[in-house]
C-alpha cells in the first residue's frame, strides 16, 4: 500500500487545505500526475502522484484542512491487491492533531455510517459535484425527501470559491513572514553585489530577436536565468538545500523565479533544469510558469523543489536587490534593472548599460570568496551571450 | 478587415484586461504612459503585445517597442498596420 501524503510546498506551509480530487478509488495513476489540488496560504497548487499504481481510497475530503505529511490517499502498487476491508478509524488517526471541521471530520467514518439512511442524491448532482470535488455526502439536500440537488451542489461549491479569497492576502503575508523570520534567524547571510556591462548581451538579444516573430522573442530576464545556473556549475555549493545541520548540493538547477502577483504577495515556483535547455524553451516555461503562478494552478513539483532563488525588481526600476534567501535554499541571486550609465572601459569613460547583479548567500555552507567567484562567472558569461544559447 | 479607432480601443482594453484583470477601462488615461497606470512587468508588456498580434494580425517588430508608450501611440501604431 502506497501512502500519498500531503507534501510541503515550500518552507512557508505547514497546512494545506484539500480543495478538490481529480481521481476516484480504482483509477490508476501515473507518476507525475496531478491527483488533487490543495490550498495552501499562498495559492491553489496542482498535487502530483510520486508513483504508478491504482487509487484504493480518498481519505481526506474536499473541504478538509490538514498538516504536512497527513496521509491524503492510499494507493494501490502496480500488482498489488486490494486488502480486506480495515477499520476506516485505524487510517484515520494519521490524519494527525489538526482538528478538522466537523462536518468533514470523520470522511470515511461518516460515509460508512451514514450509509444506511444517506439522502437520495440525484444523478446530475453526484456528476456535478464529482467535477466540483464537492463531498456530497456532507450536503443537507433541499429536495424531495432531503435530497441533495444540483442546486445544492452548485451552491456549495461557490460557498467554498467565495469563502477561499478572502483572508488569501493576509495569509499570504502572513506565511511570507514566517519564512523570512525562519531565514533571518536561521541563515547567517552575507551580501555582494557586481555590476555587470549588459551592451554585448543587450545587443546580441536585440540581433536575436530582430527576425523572429514575437512569440519566439526571448527577454532579457531568459538571459540572465540562464547565465545564473551555467555559473553555478562553477560553484556548485550555492545551488541546494540546507537540512539537519548540512548542505545537501543539487545537480540540477530549478530556479525559484520569484513572481509577484495581482493584488499582492509573491510565489517563487521552480522552473526546472534550466542549465540544460535552450533559451527559447526557457522562454516559452517562464511565461507558462507566470501565467499559471497569477492564476493559481502551479504544481506541486515546482512549489517544492527550487535550488536556488532568482529575484528580478528591474522592471520597477531598482538599481540593487538585497535578497533574503528562501530556506532551506543557500542562496539567492537580484538583479536590478538594465540602465545606461557612466561606465569606464579600456580607459575611456563611455555610456553603456549597467546591470547590478547581487548575491545574498548561507555563511554555513560558503564563504564571500565562493560568492565572489559566482558573480565573476556570471559577469563573464553575460559577455558572451552566444554560449548561452544552446544547452 | 474595417475596424474603426473605438473599436480598436476595446480590442487592446480586452487584451489588457486579459493580462491585468484589476484594470478599468474607463480609467486609463490614453496619453498617458501605460505602464505609468498598469502594474505591467516586461513579460505582461510582451504579452500585451503578443494578444495584440495574434488578434489583430498586426506584426510588432522589437525596434518598435520603444514607439508604444501610451495607449493611443498603441492605437496609433495598429491603426496605421490593420491588414
Amino acid at each position: 500500500m502506497i501512502e500519498f501524503k500531503l507534501p510541503s510546498l515550500g518552507a512557508d506551509m505547514d497546512q494545506g487545505k484539500l480543495l478538490q480530487w481529480h481521481v476516484q478509488p480504482g483509477d490508476s495513476v501515473k507518476r507525475g500526475q496531478v491527483i488533487a489540488v490543495v490550498d495552501t496560504s499562498k495559492a491553489a497548487v496542482d498535487v502530483e502522484c510520486w508513483d504508478d499504481g491504482t487509487v484504493h481510497q480518498l481519505i481526506v475530503l474536499p473541504g478538509e484542512t490538514v498538516p504536512v505529511g497527513t496521509v491524503l490517499a492510499t494507493l494501490l502498487a502496480p500488482g498489488e491487491a486490494a486488502p480486506a476491508a480495515t477499520g476506516g478509524p485505524a487510517v484515520l488517526a494519521t490524519t494527525g492533531p489538526e482538528p478538522a471541521k466537523p462536518a468533514a471530520a470523520t470522511p470515511v467514518a461518516a460515509a460508512a455510517v451514514a450509509a444506511p439512511t444517506r439522502p437520495p442524491v440525484s444523478p446530475s448532482a453526484r456528476k456535478r459535484a464529482q467535477e466540483l470535488g464537492v463531498a456530497v455526502e456532507a450536503l443537507q439536500g433541499t429536495g424531495a425527501q432531503g435530497a441533495i440537488t444540483l442546486a445544492d451542489v452548485e451552491a456549495a461549491a461557490s460557498r467554498s470559491a467565495a469563502t477561499a479569497p478572502l483572508d488569501r492576502a493576509q495569509a499570504m503575508r502572513r506565511a511570507i513572514a514566517a519564512a523570512m523570520s525562519r531565514s533571518k534567524r536561521e541563515i547567517p547571510h552575507y551580501y555582494l553585489s557586481e555590476t555587470i556591462p549588459m551592451a554585448r548581451a543587450l545587443a546580441w538579444l536585440q540581433q536575436r530577436n530582430e527576425d523572429l516573430p514575437i512569440t519566439e522573442r526571448i527577454l532579457p530576464a531568459v538571459l540572465q536565468l540562464k547565465a545564473v545556473a551555467l555559473a553555478l556549475r562553477r560553484v556548485p555549493q550555492l545551488n541546494g538545500y540546507y537540512r539537519n545541520e548540512a548542505f545537501e548540493a543539487v545537480d540540477a538547477v530549478h530556479t525559484g523565479v520569484a513572481i509577484a502577483l495581482r493584488g499582492g504577495g509573491l510565489v517563487a515556483p521552480a522552473l526546472h533544469d534550466v542549465g540544460t535547455k535552450p533559451l527559447v524553451q526557457l522562454m516559452r516555461e517562464l511565461a507558462d510558469l507566470v501565467q499559471r503562478a497569477r492564476a493559481g494552478s502551479l504544481r506541486s513539483s515546482e512549489m517544492s523543489d527550487p535550488t536556488l532563488t532568482v529575484t528580478n525588481l528591474g522592471d520597477q526600476g531598482v538599481e540593487t536587490v538585497f535578497g533574503v534567501i528562501y530556506p532551506p535554499q543557500v542562496a539567492i541571486v537580484g538583479f536590478g534593472s538594465v540602465a545606461v550609465r557612466p561606465w569606464v572601459e579600456g580607459g575611456e569613460l563611455r555610456a553603456v548599460p549597467l546591470l547590478t547583479a547581487s548575491l545574498a548567500a548561507d555563511h554555513r555552507v560558503t564563504d564571500g570568496h565562493q560568492g565572489a567567484l559566482f558573480l565573476a562567472e556570471l559577469r563573464e558569461l553575460l559577455q558572451a551571450p552566444e554560449k548561452l544559447e544552446a544547452a | 478587415m474595417t475596424m474603426d479607432r473605438a473599436q480598436l480601443k476595446l480590442t487592446a482594453l480586452a487584451v489588457l484586461r486579459g493580462i491585468a484583470p484589476e484594470v478599468e477601462p474607463g480609467d486609463i488615461e490614453p496619453a498617458t504612459p501605460l505602464r505609468q497606470q498598469v502594474d505591467l512587468d516586461s513579460m505582461d508588456w510582451l504579452n500585451f503585445l503578443i494578444g495584440l498580434h495574434q488578434r489583430l494580425g498586426v506584426n510588432i517588430p522589437e525596434a518598435d517597442y520603444a514607439r508604444l508608450v501610451t495607449l493611443d501611440n498603441v492605437l496609433d501604431y495598429l491603426q496605421a498596420r490593420l491588414p
